[in-house]
């Protein structure tokens, strides 16, 4: 049997049997990224369509000044409450989170109705408040919608046809789909994949060297006559097996718990079909290498365990920095991004989820570019277990 | 047959070993005795190929640890100190792994495994997985894995550390059952005492050189003592304070 199999063997078995690399291989990746995401998703159903059309409090002061408005309003669904007694104490309120919105009514209202002067009222809104942003959209555009009526009935009553003052009719036709709309949410699924695929890895990673080093079992296996290579290769390979079984644990999770998320109500539909589950593990897979590969690297200069994990969980931020930067961009899939890993692997499973054709250039590109990357890392591993300093001495 | 010519090593601007030369021939036990610091993990670990000497030369059955490192490496079985075992594994298969990463044919293992666990008595807790193990118990079955592809030459470096009065007898034991058995045994200790009660040869070792070399009696004759311990300390002083 060659050394790289007879490590890798040992290692599986070593480490199926270690709580620690259990508890975030099979545990904490794969049930992290499902749990906070159905916790986001239904928060951002909530704000987005907790009852849009219910009947909302609006409290009004000066509501007697300008009855005609008061009754649209209340046609609109929103119930008009008596205000605070000054306008001082309403911007107090809204300041102080008491109130939402509050709309002020002058008593020169009706006056300046009636004369032609544009009559004012006053929506007092704390912009910083994401809570209000919602109930004081709909106000505002009660209060346009009332504008434009008493614009039209101005001018039907001077013989003018109201249709002069639309110019313009503005139709937007939006054409994504169910699924592309999904994407923008879901992809933030490819975070939590390669998250849960990174954690599983983590703990032999920091054990090829900090570990081995720490329990003292580096120097009685370097002096064995095998090659330091094969003994490298082997714990990186099988951090990369407990990051693919972690992968598709994380993919199967979400397989079965996305059908429990209220998307239909978002008018989504995530393309995430056991098909795609394929798919995504086969996509996602080759970054093991790199991520394995990294997590070694960074661990063979620390010094001991706890110094490993510290420095190893900042490789677990890395992955997210180019997918960061691209979702702020915008930027649209190409080949050359397809070079770089975890980027790459974001840019094709978002395109999966929103059920588009795989380019065959962008997966090969992003498959070959990746375990490129990782044969590398893998290859600087090597030498740097090579050296004398990695027992420390 | 280790054969030691010379050998220098230094890190940074510290000299750990300056010039040491010894033989340590096959069925005799050789000490390498010293203070701490003096330079014996370093020697020994130039011997087990872990460091890599800064000049001079260490050969083992002939074959040089530089040049021909994975050969030199098959035929020595080393202790190196504060060997450690890998927890979540049984004592057997903390052995079988290591006879594994040594190629041995696959229908010898199990049978080899078998005979160093009865050869070191750790039958009882073959089976067990190590995490909890003494330290007689971890140094047990860390020489146990050093002897199971039956090298030729074994290194200990500091084997008694830690071990109560039962264990140090056992190991002292199973050293004097493979001297028997004509292997080269060259062990590293502080202790007078232990290198007095196992030693054919003393290579007495201070500053990161040679001290004094010998048998017990001859250097007790060289330093015109009965005592060895006091023999011990004249021969440093020899090295550290120069004439």
């Amino acid at each position: 049997m060659s050394t790289i199999s007879t490590v890798f063997k040992k290692e599986v078995v070593d480490n199926f049997r270690d709580r620690r690399t259990l508890l975030s291989a099979l545990l904490m990746g794969p049930l992290f990224g499902p749990i906070l995401f159905a916790f986001v998703i239904n928060l951002s159903v909530k704000q987005t369509l907790g009852g849009a059309d219910d009947a909302v409090d609006l409290a009004v002061i000066g509501a007697e000044h300008a009855p005609n408005l008061i009754a649209f309003l209340e046609s609109e669904n929103l119930h008009v409450v008596a205000g605070p007694e000054s306008r001082e104490a309403a911007i107090a309120g809204v300041a102080g989170g008491e109130h939402d919105v509050v709309i002020v009514i002058p008593e020169n209202f009706g006056e300046h109705l009636s004369s032609l002067v544009p009559a004012t009222v006053e929506v007092i809104t704390d912009q910083a408040n994401t809570q209000a942003e919602r109930e004081t959209r709909r106000v505002t555009r009660a209060l346009y919608g009332y504008n434009q009526e008493i614009a039209a009935l101005r001018l039907s009553l001077r013989g003018v046809n109201p249709l002069i003052m639309r110019p313009l009719n503005i139709d937007e036709v939006d054409v994504s789909t169910p699924s592309g709309r999904s994407a923008i949410l879901l992809g933030m699924l490819s975070y939590f994949f390669i998250f849960a695929l990174l954690t599983g890895g983590m703990n032999l990673a920091i054990d090829a060297t900090a570990g081995e080093r720490e329990r003292g079992s580096l120097e009685p296996l370097l002096c064995l006559p095998v090659k330091r290579d094969a003994l490298i290769i082997g714990k990186i390979l099988a951090a990369c097996f407990f990051m693919a079984v972690s992968l598709s644990l994380s993919l199967t999770a979400f397989h079965f718990s996305l059908k429990f998320m209220p998307f239909e109500e978002l008018g989504m539909t995530p393309n995430f079909g056991p098909d795609v589950v394929l798919l995504a593990f086969l996509l996602l897979v080759p970054f093991a290498l790199v991520g394995a590969s990294l997590m070694t690297l960074v661990a063979s200069f620390t010094r001991s365990f706890k110094e490993a994990q510290t420095w190893v969980s900042v490789v677990l931020l890395a992955p997210t920095m180019p997918i960061l930067i691209v979702s702020i961009l915008m930027v649209r899939p190409s080949t050359w991004l397809m070079l770089v890993p975890s980027l790459s692997q974001h840019l094709l499973l978002v395109g999966l989820i929103k059920n588009e054709a795989l380019n065959g250039l962008h997966v090969a590109v992003s498959v070959g570019g990746t375990l490129l990357t990782g044969v590398l890392l893998m290859w600087i591993c090597a030498r740097l277990y090579r050296r004398e300093g990695l027992l420390g001495l | 047959m280790i054969v030691v010519e010379q050998l220098k090593k230094s890190f940074g601007l510290v000299e750990a070993v300056r010039d040491v030369s010894f033989s340590a021939p096959d069925g005799r036990i050789t000490g390498l005795l010293g203070p701490n610091g003096a330079g014996k993990s370093t020697t020994l670990r130039i011997l087990y190929t872990v460091l890599r000497p800064d000049a001079g030369s260490a050969s083992i059955d002939g074959i040089n640890v530089v040049d021909d490192t994975l050969s030199a490496r098959a035929r020595i079985g080393t202790l190196p100190h504060g060997a450690g075992l890998y927890p979540h594994l049984t004592a057997r298969e903390n052995i079988r792994y290591y006879a594994e990463l040594y190629r041995m044919p696959a229908d010898v293992i199990e049978h080899r495994v078998q005979q160093v666990i009865d050869q070191l008595g750790i039958g009882d807790f073959a089976d067990r997985r190590s995490k909890g193990f003494s330290q007689g118990q971890r140094t047990k079955v860390a020489l146990a894995r050093s002897l199971v592809h039956e090298p030729q030459n074994i290194l200990l470096d500091e084997p008694s550390n830690g071990l109560d009065v039962m264990a140090t007898r056992a190991l002292r034991d199973v050293i004097r059952e493979l001297k028997a058995a004509g292997k080269c045994v060259l062990f590293s200790s502080h202790v007078m005492q232990e290198v007095a009660a196992l030693c054919d040869d003393i290579v007495i070792v201070a500053a990161g050189k040679v001290a004094l070399q010998g048998s017990p009696g001859g250097i007790r004759e060289r330093m015109q003592t009965d005592d060895l311990e006091e023999a011990f300390v004249r021969a440093i002083r020899l090295v550290e304070t120069p004439a």
